[in-house]
């Protein structure tokens, strides 16, 4: 009795441990940051402004036009890819089915998922692309737009390598990364969409990142 | 007499269980090395478990489809497939890539996938590929 006592505290204690760690867990702030000095009610107070996603127009497999005002007070996973790809895009996508299964019914999580050969991946070609994987709804956007702003977003923004090499396999490199982005545009993470344990923890990180508050969103 | 027949039926077999283990011996070498060239050159598309991805690639468990099919594999392999397959009565239609596998590979990796993923249809040696080869269209 008093081994089977012993044994429950010591559950106890190890969950209540546990539930100290989850409720700590924050996910860092990527990118440039700027402070700024600001004037509030004749104060003067420094604010710290963090590097966003800047405003992007692209077209997804639906034909919507789908802008920044489209993922506004969403959380959302970015990610680069073009429907021939022969090497790492069908693991990617693999993976991301995943994420989308288990989130498809949440209202504040969106995929997008950009084609970096516009000219080959049209709207229908996307659309059919969608329907095989079994994508349906507003959860998941393929984008097709302009290719040199999908590669400077790419590149600038979401700081990942794309281009075009007619050497490559498929004739373009990119990197399997998904981006972690949070509803004030923010990058909060980056994860090997081709690794399924670093997805999970993608999977992980977006539970934790619908738990903030307005109030640390402010912070 | 009787000792003569002891020993005979004793050399006898010997000879049929290491022809036997020879054989496994093979198949066990074709299918470590099959394993390695699946992993590098078809897991990507095909799955860990041979279970494609949704409408788009198809999956490798089908073992009606396989045997039908034994000898095009290589075939498939080699020089990719451009043609509608019907895989577990599921259309497929997306081409798959050729790839640069020399016919032992093709012999390894085929011999790996037609006996994982719940199919079992014993080697498929490099002599078997290459007279396979000789008939691709």
């Amino acid at each position: 009795m008093r081994k089977l006592a012993g044994l429950l505290f010591i559950v106890l204690f190890y969950s209540a441990c546990k539930f100290n760690d989850g409720n700590k867990t924050t996910l860092p702030i990527y990118g440039n940051r700027d402070a700024v000095t600001k004037t509030v009610d004749g104060k003067t107070v420094v604010d710290t402004v963090y590097q966003t996603i800047p405003p992007f127009n692209f077209i997804n497999q639906y034909g919507d036009s789908i802008t920044e005002k489209s993922v506004k007070g969403d959380i959302y996973v970015a990610d680069f890819f073009f429907t021939t790809c022969p090497s790492i895009c069908p693991v990617m996508h693999r993976n991301m089915l995943k994420i989308y299964n288990d989130f498809k019914n949440v209202s504040d999580f969106k995929i997008l998922s950009h084609t970096i050969d516009p000219k080959h991946d049209s709207v229908e070609v996307l659309k059919k692309y969608a329907d095989k994987l079994g994508v349906s709804g507003n959860t998941w956007w393929f984008l097709q737009g302009k290719k040199a702003e999908t590669y400077q977003l790419g590149e600038k923004n979401y700081l990942i390598a794309v281009k075009q090499d007619d050497g490559a396999a498929g004739g373009y490199v990119h990197q399997g990364w998904f981006v972690l982005v949070d509803k004030q545009r923010r990058i909060r993470g980056y994860y090997d969409g081709t690794d399924e344990k670093q997805v999970d923890k993608l999977i992980a990180d977006i539970k934790t990142l619908r738990t903030e508050t307005d109030e640390q969103i402010a912070q | 007499m009787k000792l003569k027949i002891i020993t005979l039926s004793l050399i006898l077999l010997t000879m049929i269980v290491s022809c036997q283990s020879q054989d496994q011996l093979e198949f066990k070498r074709y299918y470590t090395s099959g394993s390695l060239i699946y992993q590098q050159r078809c897991q990507n598309c095909h799955g860990k478990n041979g279970e494609g991805l949704s409408a788009l690639i198809p999956p490798l468990t089908d073992s009606v489809f396989l045997a039908a099919n034994k000898q095009k594999l290589a075939c498939f392999v080699k020089y990719g497939l451009n043609t509608e397959v019907v895989i577990n009565g599921k259309k497929f239609e997306d081409q798959m890539p050729a790839t640069d596998l020399t016919p032992v590979e093709l012999a390894e990796v085929l011999t790996y996938v037609t006996n994982s993923f719940g199919n079992k249809m014993g080697t498929i040696s490099a002599e078997q590929v290459n007279a396979h080869l000789q008939q691709c269209r």
